[in-house]
């Protein structure tokens, strides 16, 4: 059994008849439990939970403070190619939006690499547009070894993998997978992904899977919020890292909340989604799993990504940039989607301590045999500064 | 009196160990140590950035303390190893606490992998603490293998819900001759404090300081209840009755009749 099997056991499920019939007083109740089941991580999905928004944000802070702790992961993402060869209507990599394509060289890598380390994040997400001709897997592999000279944690955004392919990436030092779905509603799916191999659902749909069979230590999903309505794509979301979460125990889970940004296109969103539609779906996330990873990118504008920072969210990108050797290239790529919070790593840094958040920079270390010997040969740091 | 605690060599007069994960700011933890007096500090060697003065924990830790690194983020006896291996080739000392978690859900040790992950370091020569899950037969196997102390769960990781293992833990205190540390899960000064009357040799807390409206008070009382706790162990607590005894018996006199 796979999650597909998991979705289309849902997905004639008549949910606007189940939100129609549900009272404040549901809500109050399910507020008061400490196990929350499927159903009643959909109830708190309705329209009559956005009542209740206020008691869902107290427990939703209390339960992160005491999992995670005031505490913030930092990481910042790494465009390494823009060409791609489907067309997905929202996107601006699609392949017939005529924008400027780059992949980067090596050496720019290393370029890019450096100017962003210096800025004190060490763990890094590397993004390319869905093209194995221009970033085959070589290539992302000669990426990954140059990256981990800088980096401690490497997580990938790139095309789905099969099970054998997400081992080599991991035996390369890869520790993390980002890979949205997008939309859930599998007939929404394939009427925005108009061309190309993303066009089958399905073997993204399992691409989690495959990666956390693999022996992924971290695994990140998400829906694209604006595709479809997003009450709908927020429950299949947490059924997902639910689903996720039970069957594979050490693989950590995180779910990212993006929605829909302007980029090349002309693409409009089919729904509308407003900040308090965030923070209801993030709040329903926490309550509906403790202990779940919960990313917020640069997409979203400073101020609302300061005022939801006790509302469960547990990592944040700092100092984006989404063009392809945007950080230290002057003839970047074109931009996937415009970033919205465009404050520096510093700047992001102050306003977490400022708001009683300890930001972290590190949160994993390699445990390649080359890595023991690194830190015996640097001599013992550790013992330099105790 | 002398009572120190004695772990791989080393004798400790303090009995509370502390964690510094969960700060909301890396500069309150030399603080928080000095108000709590503790002499063992465990930090997660996978947040430990040997390269970055900011934000290397070690710079906050007092050269007085013995450093504790733990192996966060192990999902097995290997990683464990290896990230034992990296603490000591960085200078961290010989000192592990390890940890195997393979459940990200409820963060429950992983109690065999544990096993196996103590008994290659030991011959390795690390002076091996275990977090487990409080069963007999696994701490007697961690005994076995050489574990300095071993240090099973009052409740899960950072959920301050205090002592739900206290029947399991008092077994591990009558049963296994080296030193009983609790391990997550206290909340409150007054689980610390009842730990130690029951006989623990130390506890550990880190969420429950760390996440107080005021960490270094918090440190501070801490502190004074694992001292209580200790010294009523000491002193010998009276006997639990069903019945109320009156302090001046009624037949007190037949005692006093016989002296004569």
């Amino acid at each position: 059994m796979s999650f597909y099997e998991c979705y289309n056991a849902y997905k004639d499920f008549d949910f606007n008849k189940f939100w129609r019939e549900l009272t404040p007083q549901d809500i109050a109740g399910i507020l008061t439990k400490d196990n929350i089941s499927v159903w009643e991580y959909l109830a708190l999905l309705s329209e009559t939970a956005e009542s209740l928004l206020e008691d869902m944000a107290k427990k939703a802070h209390k339960l992160t403070r005491q999992h995670f702790g005031p505490t913030i992961l930092l990481y910042t993402p790494l465009y390494l190619s823009n060409y791609c060869v489907n067309r997905c209507s929202y996107c601006g990599y699609n392949a017939a939006n005529k924008i400027r394509r780059k992949t980067l060289t090596i050496q720019e890598v290393e370029q890019e690499a450096q100017a962003i380390s210096s800025q004190g994040l060490r763990h890094i997400l590397i993004l390319t547009g869905e093209s194995k001709y221009h970033a085959p897997l070589d290539y992302i592999m000669d990426c990954i070894h140059v990256l981990r000279k800088y980096f401690s944690s490497i997580s990938i955004e790139i095309y789905p993998l099969d099970t054998e392919e997400y081992r080599q990436v991991i035996a390369a030092g890869v520790d993390g997978l980002t890979i949205y779905q997008e939309v859930y509603d599998e007939g929404v799916y394939d009427d925005i992904h108009l061309s190309g191999p993303k066009k089958n659902y399905r073997f993204r749909l399992e691409a989690p899977e495959r990666a956390c069979e693999a022996k992924m230590r971290s695994v990140n999903i998400g829906a694209l919020l604006g595709l479809n309505d997003w009450r709908k794509e927020a429950f299949f979301t947490g059924l997902h890292a639910k689903y996720l979460q039970d069957r594979y125990l050490d693989t950590e889970i995180s779910v990212s909340v993006p929605r829909l940004r302007p980029h090349a296109g002309s693409f409009q969103p089919n729904a509308k989604v407003t900040d308090k539609n965030v923070v209801q779906y993030m709040l329903a996330l926490r309550l509906f799993m403790p202990r779940l990873g919960i990313t917020v990118s640069t997409r979203e504008r400073a101020e609302f990504r300061d005022n939801i920072l006790r509302l469960g969210v547990t990592k944040m990108s700092a100092g984006s940039c989404t063009k392809v050797g945007g950080h230290t290239l002057e003839e970047a790529g074109e931009e996937q989607f415009a970033v919205s919070d465009t404050r520096s790593v510093e700047e992001i840094r102050v306003m977490l301590l400022q708001n009683g958040y300890d930001p972290v920079f590190k949160d994993w270390h390699p445990l390649t045999e080359d890595v023991i010997k690194g830190e015996e040969n640097a001599g013992g740091n550790c013992a330099e500064n105790f | 009196m002398e009572d120190s605690l004695l772990i791989g060599g080393r004798a400790l007069n303090n009995r509370l160990f502390i964690g510094t994960g969960k700060f909301p700011n890396k500069t309150i933890i030399p603080e928080v140590i000095k108000e709590s007096q503790s002499q063992v500090v465990t930090m997660a060697l996978r947040r430990v950035d040997f390269d970055s003065e900011q934000e290397n924990v070690l710079n906050y830790i007092p050269k007085s303390c013995i450093l504790l690194p733990n192996t966060s983020g192990a999902r097995n006896a290997d990683e464990a190893v290896r990230i034992a291996r990296i603490a000591r080739a960085a200078g961290c000392g010989n000192w592990i606490k390890i940890e195997v978690i393979s459940d990200n859900k409820y963060l429950l040790p992983d109690n065999y992998e544990t096993i196996k992950a103590t008994e290659i370091l030991v011959k390795e020569g690390f002076v091996v603490l275990p977090y487990m899950s409080p069963d007999l037969m696994v701490a007697k196997k961690l005994q076995d293998v050489g574990a300095a102390a071993v240090m099973p769960l009052g409740a899960p990781i950072g959920t301050n819900r205090g002592l739900k293992t206290k029947e399991l833990i008092r077994i591990l205190i009558e049963e296994i001759e080296v030193p009983i540390v609790v391990d997550a899960g206290i909340g409150k000064p007054s689980e610390a404090a009842e730990a130690m009357e029951m006989g623990a040799a130390a506890v550990l807390v880190n969420t429950a300081i760390a996440t107080a409206g005021d960490p270094v008070l918090m440190a501070g009382a801490f502190n004074l209840a694992v001292q209580a706790g200790r010294k009523a162990y000491l002193a010998k607590t009276g006997r639990t009755k069903y019945y109320a005894e009156a302090s001046s018996p009624l037949t007190g006199f037949l005692t006093y009749e016989e002296a004569i």
